[in-house]
Order: C-alpha cells, then structure tokens, then sequence
C-alpha cells in the first residue's frame, strides 16, 4: 500500500464567536493515497467544508485547533508558516469551489489569472506561462481557448467558468486536488460534464482528490472511498462499494435512503427526522443521538469507538447495523 | 416599529457606541446655549470696550477679546442660535419640500418623475457651494437667502431619498389594500407610506444637519448673508483670520472650534440615529 | 474598443442635458427672479443711462424666450459680460487665473487621493487594531472641521508657530523669485520645463499649505470607501481562490482586491470632486490665491452679478467634465460597465 498523501489525525476544531464557541470538528481522522478519489458527504453544516479549508490552511483567524494534526505530503498543516503553506497552494495542493462564477476575479480576464498560477509556481516568463495557460485551457476542453484567454468571467457559462478554476487548480500539476461542492447550482448535464473532467485531469496526472459533497449518489459514482460526516464526526467511512452495499452506521442508511437514484419509487425516499445539533453547546459523545433509532444508553456517556469492520471500513459508533 | 424595539435598539445604540451618549449630550448642550445664550453670556456680544482690544483668554474674558474688545465667549455662545437656526431653518425646509416632491414624483412615475428627476440633476450639476453663492447673489446679499439657498442645494438629498423610498413601497401589499378600500391618492401617500418612511427620513435629515452647518458658515465666512457687528461662527472666524499673522489665535479658535462641536455633534447623533432605526445601512 | 468609444460617445451625449439644464438655472436665476435683471448686472454703483445700456445688451425689452435665445446666442460667443470690478470681459478675467485654481485643485487632489487610499487599504489589511481605530476616528473628527478653519489652522502653526511654510501671499513670493513664462499656466510644470530649480522651489513651497487644507475634506470618504472596500473585497470568494491557488500576498492584495476595490472609490470621486470644487472658493480666500474662487468671492461681495455667473458657469462645466471623466475611468477600471451599456 502506498504512503498516505494526507493523512487528518484526531483534529479538533473550534471556532470562536460572538455567541461562543463552536466546536466545529470533533476528532476527524482519515488518510488519502495516491491516485485515489476520496468523498465527503454529509449535510450543510456537518463541517466538511471547514474540513477542506483546514487542509488547505485556509482557516479564519477565530478558528482554533486545540489538538490533533494534518499531515500532507510529509508537511505538517497546521504549524507550517504562512509563507511556506502559500509555497504549497496551488503546486502540490489545490482546490476549487462551488459558484465558479463568483469564485473568479470579476474584473480580471480569465487567461491572466491562469497565468498568474502559473508564473508565481514556476520560473518561467510571462510569455512562457501565457503558453501553457493556452494549454490549461484546452486540457479542461474549453473551445477555442488562445480568443477565450482574454475574455471575462461574465462571458462565460457557469460550466465554463468551473472548467477555468479545474485549469487554474490543474495548472502546476498538484497532488491533491480538494473540490468543495463543485457541482451545486449548476444544471445536471453539465454536472456530469465536470465531474468527467475532473476525474480525467486527476486520473492522467495520478492526483488524488477530496471530493466535498452532499449529493451521495454522485459520491457513489466518481469516488473510490466515502467519508460520511456528521455534526463534526466521521461516523463511518470505507470504500464506495462496501459504504453502499452493506452501510453500518444508521446515519449512513438513512443518506442512502434519502437520496434519489437508488429506489424504484420516489415514495421510497425518506427523509431523515430531526436537524443538526447546536454546536455551541456541551454535546454528548455521539452527536447523532437525537436522530438515532438504534441509541443506547452508553451512548451519551461513553466515548465513542472506532470499529474496523473489515480492511477499509471503519465506524464509530456503540450500535452499528 | 413597535416601542419595545425602539427602547432596546436605543439601548443598545447607546450602550455600544459611547459616542452617541456623546452626542445626545452635546446636542442637548447646543439646544441649552441656543434657547439660554443670550441670558447667560456675561457680557453683551456688542458691548466695545477700546481698553481691552485683543486681550487673550483669561478668567475675566474665557475665550479673550477681539480688535473692537468684545468679549468673544459672550460672542459664541449667543450666536450658537442664529448658527443652528439657520441650518435648522434650511434643513427643515429642504426636508418638507424635498420629501414631498420626491414621494410625489416616487408615487406617481411618468412624467413627473422625469421632470423632478432632471430638476434634481440639474441642481446636482452644479458644485452645491458654487450654486448657493450664485443664488445669494441673484437674490440678494442677506441671511434669508442664506437659508433659502442652503435649502436649495440640499433639497436633491431629501428628494432623491424619499423618491426611492417612496417607488419601493408604491407596490407593497398593504398600500395596495388601501388603495382598494378606496383610499385616494394623497391620503394613502402621507397617511401611509410617508409615515413609514419617516424615521430613515429623520436620520438622513441628522446626517445632512452638520452639512447645512458647514455650508452657512462657508456662505458667511466669505462674507455673505450675516454682516458685523452680528455675532455669528462663520463671521467671527473670517473676522479673527487677518490676526493669524500677528499670532492672536483666540479670534479665530473659539468660534472655529464651536462649529467643529456643532457639526461633530450632528454627524454623530444622525449616526447613532441610524443604528436605532436602520442598523443595517452601517459602513 | 470600438464598445468603449461607443459607450464613451454614449456618456458624452448624456453631459448635454446637464449642460443645458445648467444653463437654464443660471439664466433663470438673473432674468426670471424677482428684481430687475438690468439693475443686478449694472451694479450698485451704476446710473440711469448704464442701466439703459445694460437693458439693451441684455435684449431685456423682449420676451423672456427671446431673452434666453440671446443670452445662450452671447455665450456661444464668449460674451460673458463685463466685470465691474475689472473692467474686463468676465471670459478674459476668468482665463487670466485659471490655471491657478486648477493647478491647485490637481495637487490637492493628488495629495488627497495619494494619502488616502494607502492608509484605506492600511487600516483595511489591520482590522479593529489600534491602527484602524485611529484611522476612523480621525476621519471622523475630521469631517467636522470646515475647510476654511482647518485652513487657518494650518497658516497658524506651520507658519507663525513654527515657521515653516512661507508667508501665504499666493502663488509665488516675487519678492524673491520670477514667475516662469506661461506654457501651461501651471507654475510647477512651467518651472520645471524652463529649468528653473529656484522657482518650482518656491512655487512648491506656496502650493503645499493650501492644497492640503484642501485635500483634508476629501481625504476622509475616500479613505472611508477604499477601507471598507478593501475589507469587502478581501472578505470575497475570488480572494480566497486566489489564496487557495497560493498567490502572493501582494498580488492579491493589488491585483485581485485593490482593482476590484477601485470601483465603488471611483464612484465616489464625483461627489468629492463637488466638494472641492465648492471649497476652492474657501481656500483661495484664506491664501490669498489668484485663482476664480477669489475672483468670484470679490464680485459677490462687490455685487459684481456678470463676474459671479460666470463663474458659476465655468465652475459647472468644469464639474460636469470632471464627472465625465470619472465615469470614463470607472469603465476602464470595471469592464463589466463596458457591458451595461
């Protein structure tokens, strides 16, 4: 087995705010290879955004780590510089964001801001660096890509804007590459679309990718493993197949219930009872113990433990299916 | 709004932001010396007195005395009136007029609209301080004009405001259950959107007081409108200018320094009055 | 670029009706209030028979559209009148001191917009630190101020306590230095083209007081708007992509949140430009500065009404071209406005 390219040990993470502070991340652990696609799905506010920014060393200022650590390509996240971390960003670690069209310069025509990737990374000239934008460019299949450098973000479809940001993150070639939500508001042809890209950018240059999501089945489809988060937890995580087929921990049975795609009928989509828990307050070790069918007394007192159902299938909780 | 959230925002308002408290207590400091100057200055503002030309600031005279021996904190303190009842006047007027032609123009669009629009334009076309020294001269040279053309020149602030205000609440849902009771025009205008929009209005007029201040004095500073012997901020500070070279500053520092307090004040209250009605419209 | 000069050639066409508007309400001001326009323009001091003249120059015996066809006719022609102060033509008097007023109009700008943009971005960079509460608060104390007395402040500590600046009698002390020869009018170019150390010296030395007495009014809403901006912009979704992609802190600072940032200041120059335009007239008086604010200050005072309208017409269009110019610019900074068309 390869050395992990990332590996997240125990991280906790709170943020501080003006109604106190929340604690965000409690004890997430996963390791990423080489080559392989990871997802991480779960609801608006179980935190995997915030995961991903953590990753990258992106966090605001009021977040705090009270323990726990990142790991990336031998590099500790969390206690690098700034300087060196921006050294990494965008050349071994790379990200693209949901809403391409508010996440590019508005005011800045789209082949610069290629370049500008490419020439603070690389020593290379301006006119050097203009080339291979070209070339970004028409590797995420953008037509006509030497008259399309100069245009504008508002020239173009929000498919096309998200192809530019996949050029910008693929340009120096990084290891990893996280995607937050890339897919969320645009429409469902051109989802596939991107997603295909995506998988065939990383595939040919052997990166790896956190795929961010709360859309399962597309999870399903792209990923090789899946991490489930919730309310700050990764309840359960292992490999696509293993994840969906045979699922353990009952928050993970009722996603699969509640997305579209696996049922014969649109009656049999369920939704899952309840809502995220405050996280500003002291909470009980298992947070989905509100929603939960299967809780147990423990379950509000004890730790909860980290299962290994087979070689890569891992749960945390006292009362898995 | 309901009286529950005006107390709790002007609590809050206050509490926050220290300097509202400032502020309010200022302005009631300006409204006192207003009403109470004339009773309280020690001397008269026109009372000459050869023998203690140009004296500096001493228990005797707080802020010294000018090149005729008046005393110049009997001088400031009385003219706080004629100073704020100018900007007063201004603003009020401005504001009536301003309000009522651009909810007019807000309410009814077509040609109205077009035509209070290019008036506005017109008047905004114009650097304001240069159109009101134009109307003063046009007018004549007296402090009635100074009022009217500090009026003029801000009636775009109000008219443009209320227009605005006015044009997004037309076609709210409440307005047009009034107008299907069979409420006429002007009644739904003042009875019901105008009332509503009131309290941003009052802000805006706050805000725009120190404004109206600054402009008066600038009118008066270069000699229009007030004339000497009148004790009046603007005047007093263009009188005390020609002393700078000789370095008697008292003549010009006391009168210069209470338009800063009055404008300060101003733009503070309007800005806390902000954050009591509207606490989103904060830069 | 063809979009651009169409939507510039758009903008220019939309300074007529303000242009014509401008010179209806100084037309109506003169000849539609009340009083006799013949007697505004011939002065205090005039007789029965300059009066009679000044009618008939003015077409006054006609009807009011007749009075403004000639009126307009005699400023296509430059007739601005005569000044009664001067005896000159009003044109003439206001092309003599010109370039003065521009001259500092433009350092006080320069200034203005070279102090407070940085220290917008400065205080923008260092949220809620002691820095940016300064910052704010010295703004806002000093928006308070009127320009004329920070004016006089400035001539009472700079040059009678600790005398630094030069006695302000105007332009150029000729006491001690020549004017340099008229290229542009403008002392501190002209100076510099002649070769003249002594005189850019000495010209510099006079501008300086009073263009930063009055630059100071508009320093505050512009550092205003480039702080909170900046704090905008660097706050949005296009900058943290470019921290994700690891660019450096001064790229982004510059190139993906000042440029951006630039937009809503620029907006913002057209009301500042009327405010100084307004207290040109203010500091002029105080320097002594033989520009049009104190040409027009002396024809209010001496009711000299000619004088004073022109300047109020040159003043206007002088505004209206600067506003012209400021929208030209927001189109090059923002190329989404190219589009909107």
């Amino acid at each position: 087995m390869s050395a992990a390219l990332l590996t997240v040990e125990d991280l906790v993470l709170d943020f501080r705010t003006r109604s106190g502070m929340v604690h965000v991340l409690d004890g997430i652990s996963l390791s990423l290879g080489r080559g392989e696609i990871l997802g991480v799905v779960g609801e608006s506010g179980s935190g995997k955004s915030v995961l991903a920014y953590a990753m990258m060393g992106l966090l605001d200022p009021a977040a705090q780590i009270p323990r726990g650590g990142i790991r990336f390509a031998g590099r500790d996240m969390l206690t690098e510089s700034e300087r060196s971390l921006a050294e990494t960003r965008g050349r071994e670690i790379a990200m693209i964001f949901q809403s391409p069209r508010t996440a590019l310069n508005p005011i800045r025509r789209i082949g610069a801001q290629v370049q500008d990737v490419l020439l603070r990374h690389a020593n290379i000239s301006k006119k050097e660096a203009r080339r291979r934008a070209i070339e970004a460019l028409a590797r995420v299949r953008i037509p006509d890509p030497e008259r399309r450098f100069d245009a504008y973000p508002f020239e173009l479809s929000g498919g096309l804007c998200q192809r530019v940001m996949i050029a910008m993150a693929m340009a120096c070639d990084p290891y990893l590459l996280i995607a937050d939500e890339p897919t969320t508001g645009l429409d469902v042809t051109t989802q596939a679309v991107v997603m295909d890209l995506i998988r065939e950018q990383v595939r040919s240059a052997n990166a790896s990718v956190v795929l961010i999501t709360h859309d399962l089945a597309l999870a399903g489809e792209y990923c090789d493993r899946i991490a489930v988060m919730h309310a700050g937890h990764i309840v359960e995580i292992g490999t696509t197949e293993t994840l969906l087929s045979t699922p353990r921990h009952p928050y993970t049975t009722r996603l699969i219930g509640a997305t579209p795609g696996g049922h014969a009928r649109i009656e049999d989509l369920a939704s899952i009872p309840g809502s995220l828990p405050d996280l500003r307050r002291d909470l009980p070790p298992c947070r989905f113990i509100e929603r939960c069918d299967r809780r147990l007394e423990r379950c509000a007192v004890e730790k909860l433990p980290s299962v290994n159902l087979g070689p890569d299938h891992r749960v945390r909780c006292w009362n898995p299916l | 709004m309901s009286s529950s959230t005006l107390v709790s925002r002007t609590r809050y308002a206050v509490a926050e932001n220290k300097l509202t408290l400032l502020a309010a207590i200022l302005f009631a400091l300006l409204i006192f010396c207003a009403i109470f100057g004339q009773m309280l200055a020690p001397y008269g503002p026109l009372m000459t007195n050869e023998s203690a030309r140009m004296q500096p600031p001493s228990w005797a005279h707080l802020f010294g005395t000018d090149a005729l021996g008046r005393d110049i904190f009997s001088r400031v303190l009385i003219a706080t009136r004629l100073d704020l009842g100018m900007a007063i006047s201004a603003v009020v007027i401005s504001f009536v007029v301003g309000t009522g032609l651009g909810a007019i123009a807000g309410y009814w669009g077509g040609w109205v609209d077009a035509i209070f629009g290019r008036v506005m334009d017109t008047i905004m076309a114009f650097p304001l301080f240069v159109l009101a020294m134009g109307i003063v001269a046009a007018l004549g040279n007296n402090v009635t004009n100074i009022i009217i053309a500090t009026a003029v020149i801000n009636l775009p602030f109000y008219g443009r405001f209320a227009r605005a205000e006015v044009n997004v609440r037309r076609d709210l849902a409440y307005v047009e259950a009034a107008r299907m009771g069979g409420n006429g025009a002007i009644r739904i205008l003042y009875g019901h959107i105008v009332r509503n929009i009131l309290p941003t209005m009052l802000v805006q007029a706050s805000l725009n007081m120190g404004w109206a201040i600054l402009n008066a004095a600038g009118l008066s500073f270069i000699g229009l409108g007030v004339r000497p012997p009148t004790p009046e901020w603007g005047i007093m500070v263009s009188e005390g200018a020609s002393f700078i070279i000789s370095g008697e500053w008292w003549t010009f520092v006391f009168p210069g320094g209470a338009l800063v307090i009055a404008v300060f004040c101003f733009n503070l209250l309007g800005d806390g009055l902000r954050d009591i009605v509207d606490p989103r419209r904060r830069t | 670029m063809i979009r651009f000069l169409r939507i510039a050639g758009r903008r220019l066409l939309g300074a007529v009706p303000s242009l014509i508007g401008v010179i209806i309400v100084t037309f109506l001001l003169s000849h539609a209030l009340p009083g006799d326009p013949a007697v505004l323009f011939a002065g205090p001091a005039a007789d029965a028979a300059s009066v009679a003249q000044v009618r008939a120059h003015l077409g006054l015996d006609h009807s009011l559209p007749q009075q403004f066809l000639t009126y307009v006719w005699q400023l296509a022609h430059g007739d601005l009148g005569q000044s009664l102060t001067t005896g000159q033509p009003v044109l003439t008097d206001l092309m003599e001191r010109l370039p003065a007023s521009l001259e500092l109009t433009l350092v006080a700008l320069i200034f203005a917009i070279g102090v407070a943009v940085p220290l917008g971005i400065w205080a923008a960079t260092r949220p809620n630190s002691w820095v940016d509460h300064l910052c704010r608060g010295t703004v806002t104390i000093a928006a308070a101020f009127p320009t004329f007395f920070v004016a006089l402040l400035l001539v009472y500590v700079f040059y009678f306590l600790i005398p630094l600046a030069p006695e302000p009698v105007g332009r150029l002390n000729d006491v001690y230095f020549d004017a340099p020869t008229t290229i542009t009018g403008f002392y501190l170019i002209d100076s510099i083209l002649e070769g003249n150390w002594q005189t850019f010296a000495g010209s510099l030395a006079q501008i300086i007081l009073p263009a930063i007495s009055l630059g100071l009014f508009a320093l505050a809403p512009i550092a205003r708007i480039t702080r909170a901006a900046m704090l905008q912009t660097l706050a949005s979704d296009h900058v943290r992509t470019a921290r994700a992609c690891g660019l450096s802190r001064r790229r982004i600072l510059i190139t993906y949140a000042l440029r951006n940032a630039m937009l809503p200041v620029v907006n913002v120059l057209g009301m500042v430009f009327s405010f100084v335009l307004g207290s040109n007239v203010l500091i002029e008086d105080v320097y002594g500065w033989p520009g049009v604010g104190a040409y027009a200050v002396k024809a209010v005072i001496s009711s000299d009404y000619a004088a004073v309208q022109g300047f109020i017409l040159m003043m206007a269009v002088l505004y209206i071209l600067l506003n012209l110019v400021v929208d030209l610019v927001s189109m090059i900074v923002d190329p989404r406005v190219r589009f909107e068309g």
